[in-house]
């Protein structure tokens, strides 16, 4: 995959609300955010910055589907194809005792599945290495960015400017970083 | 949006009017700075212990069940109660963090974490006590279903026992995942403040490459939801599971219906036990007194009286099942528990699990960090007991009474058990000094609504707060405008 340098002209804040408000009012003023990043899960955030809802649970759901045919087949197929054997004249075919294994398969495949999906959707590896505009911002810190390409005029420069300031960052600055572009699945999820 | 204005009813659960920044000083700070002595000390002492478990295990497995005390009657000694204890224990980190998420309870953000670490750790004890009681070990992998050149012979899945080695490898990959998605976010915090080398080369590793982006935390919070759903019911089942090991056998003490919901609420009850008495420690020694409060060990002692009492009920009625059904053997077996050879085993059990959790009723003794410490241990140990109680009581005497026994522990079975307690207290201590103990991210999210200066203050006053910090940084007045919408 190809990592797109980007310039991004940022600004930080001190607190979620003033974020979510300064949010609000770039997208009013017409602006298109490239993205945000926060020490922990700003409700409403992603509305605010009209991102998609993910997808990730409906993933989970096919895992765990998987996982019960699995289990509920394989089990069926050898007590009553491949080595039925009899108990006593009971059923081969026995569901109730197929119920907790089905059960854990089911889970298994679901979380395995989906905290694979997770990690993989957001590039989340032993090692990754990713440009970080401030790393304040894992800590106690709210970024709002956005793209500068260089077909920006130095009127859209100080537009952006503006408005980060009004909306009341305490530090203003440009960083060019590496940012790779999302495939499909990663748009889908 | 905005803060929920939470009535002052609700007592905080951060306290010392703690910013952002502090949090991540306060619960990052230990995990930053060089080892100090006593915590080398302690993880020297209980690693020593652990390797003499570990040799000891070998020479179990090098000269064979055989150097245990088990006979012909007690097939099940020290080894499976062992194995069922680690298993309860290993219920509270998942159920702090799953089941108390869905119910929306903000206190568990302060102790989930380290709970879910101790989850771990002693599934990971619980399993090595099935693994060597198979004798020959090394055909552990004839318990998997895989196509093989005998027959091929499949695993019985008909049987709890198999049923147990999905639940519970199920039950310990679930939660090692759940705990590490967890996790990634604060590791990355500590990523981004240590200076050092090798620690920043550790933590960039370990962190995946974790950034903070919107969209991550949307799949983070998303995914924190299905996994809590999906380990809820989990936690239910593995100890349902485990109970049926025995409720599906013709054993009298065995063979009832009541086993399931009684072995879980038994389980919540020593996990909550054994986090309590880990946490107190470690909350005073980490200096975290404003982030596990009153409040939590509270909270914790609350579960501790209602599951406590859930056991209680379920040892009288197992008694009245014994003398109602009128089978003699159930009877016997009975008889037999609470005045037989081993009757002190049962009243250390009734002491400990029945009568000692209900002081928690006084909220004086719910709210003493002294007596809920000695408390939680008289749990660990009467939940002990009532493993021993149900598997050896119910098997010394069976149904040929030529062959009835009375099993003593060999020094083989008691050090293993020693060395399991030393492999976790390792495992624990490292982990408090390499990871956030508790969940930074989690925290910093609930300070606006459970952060003493937020409780404790009028909304005009949390206004004009943040109001202060907009004007020193030159902030556009408008912005600041109490308008809390919910879009």
């Amino acid at each position: 995959m190809s990592s797109p340098s980007k310039r991004i002209l940022y600004g930080l804040y001190e607190d979620e609300e003033i974020l979510l408000k300064a949010v609000k009012r770039a997208r009013a003023e017409g602006l298109q955010i490239w993205n945000c990043f926060t020490p922990f899960p700003v409700h409403g955030l992603d509305h605010a910055m009209g991102l998609k809802d993910t997808r990730i649970h409906t993933a989970g759901f096919a895992f765990g589907a998987t996982g019960t045919l699995i289990a509920l087949t394989f089990m069926a197929w050898v007590n009553t194809v491949n080595y039925p054997i009899n108990f006593g004249g009971k059923p081969n075919l026995s569901l109730p005792a197929y119920v907790p294994i089905t059960f854990e398969l089911t889970v298994l495949l679901a979380s395995v599945g989906m905290v694979t999906l997770y990690l993989y959707i957001n590039r989340l590896a032993p090692g990754a290495k990713p440009d970080i505009l401030d790393p304040r911002t894992t800590s106690h810190l709210f970024l709002m960015g956005f793209e500068m390409d260089e077909s920006a005029t130095a009127a859209q420069l100080e537009d952006v400017r503006r408005v980060l300031s009004e909306t009341g960052a305490v530090e203003i600055a440009e960083k060019t970083i590496e940012d790779p572009e999302d495939g499909a699945i990663r748009q889908i999820f | 949006m905005g803060h929920a204005f939470v009535s002052p009813i609700r007592e905080p659960l951060i306290t010392g009017r703690k910013t952002y920044k502090q949090i991540t000083d306060d619960i990052c700070g230990p995990v930053e700075g060089p080892p100090t002595k006593s915590w080398l000390a302690a993880i020297s002492f209980t690693a020593v212990v652990a390797l003499i478990g570990f040799a000891t295990i070998g020479y179990s497995i090098l000269y064979g069940i055989g150097t245990y005390g088990l006979d012909r009657t007690i097939g099940w000694g020290w080894d499976i109660t062992n194995f069922v204890w680690w298993v309860g224990i290993g219920h509270a980190g998942t159920l702090i963090s799953a089941i108390l998420l869905l119910f929306r309870q903000k206190w568990r953000t302060g102790v989930n974490r380290s709970a879910e670490a101790m989850t771990i750790f002693a599934v990971m004890c619980a399993g090595m006590f099935p693994l060597i009681h198979m004798g020959r070990i090394w055909l552990m992998f004839f318990v998997f279903p895989y196509p093989n050149s005998r027959g091929p012979l499949w695993v019985n899945f008909n049987s709890p026992l198999l049923w147990d080695v999905f639940a519970i490898s199920t039950y310990f990959t679930v939660s090692l995942l759940f705990w590490y998605a967890g996790l990634i976010p604060d590791l990355a915090t500590v990523r981004d403040r240590v200076t050092g080398k090798w620690q920043k080369m550790l933590y960039s590793i370990f962190s995946f490459g974790w950034r903070g982006s919107a969209k991550e935390w949307q799949r983070f919070e998303s995914l924190s939801l299905i996994l809590a759903g999906l380990a809820a019911p989990l936690v239910l089942s593995v100890h349902t599971i485990v109970s049926f090991d025995f409720a599906t056998s013709v054993i009298p003490g065995w063979h009832t219906t009541i086993f399931p919901p009684y072995f879980v609420a038994g389980a919540i009850f020593s996990g909550f036990a054994m986090v309590l008495t880990l946490m107190l420690v470690a909350r005073k020694l980490l200096k975290l007194e404003d982030y596990i409060t009153i409040a939590h060990i509270e909270s914790m002692n609350k579960v501790i009286v209602l599951t406590g009492s859930i056991v209680g009920v379920a040892y009288i009625t197992e008694l009245f099942m014994a003398w109602y059904s009128g089978s003699p053997y159930e009877g016997y077996a009975f008889r037999n528990r609470v005045s037989g050879p081993y009757w002190w085993a049962y009243w250390a059990m009734m002491t400990c699990n029945v009568v000692s959790p209900q002081f928690f009723w006084v909220k004086a003794l719910r709210r003493n960090v002294i007596f809920t410490f000695i408390l939680s241990i008289f749990i660990n140990i009467g939940m002990w007991f009532e493993r021993f109680v149900i598997i050896v009581i119910s098997l010394h005497r069976d149904m040929l009474p030529s062959a009835w026994s009375y099993y003593v522990p060999t020094w083989v079975e008691v050090t293993i058990f020693i060395g399991t307690l030393g492999f976790f207290m390792t495992c624990f201590l490292l982990f408090v000094k390499v990871a956030p103990v508790v969940a930074v991210a989690e925290v910093k999210s609930i300070l606006k609504t459970s952060g003493d200066q937020y409780i404790t203050e009028t909304p005009e006053q949390v206004e004009a707060g943040i109001k202060g910090l907009a004007q020193s940084s030159g902030h556009y007045e408008s912005l600041i405008k109490p308008q809390y919408d919910d879009e």
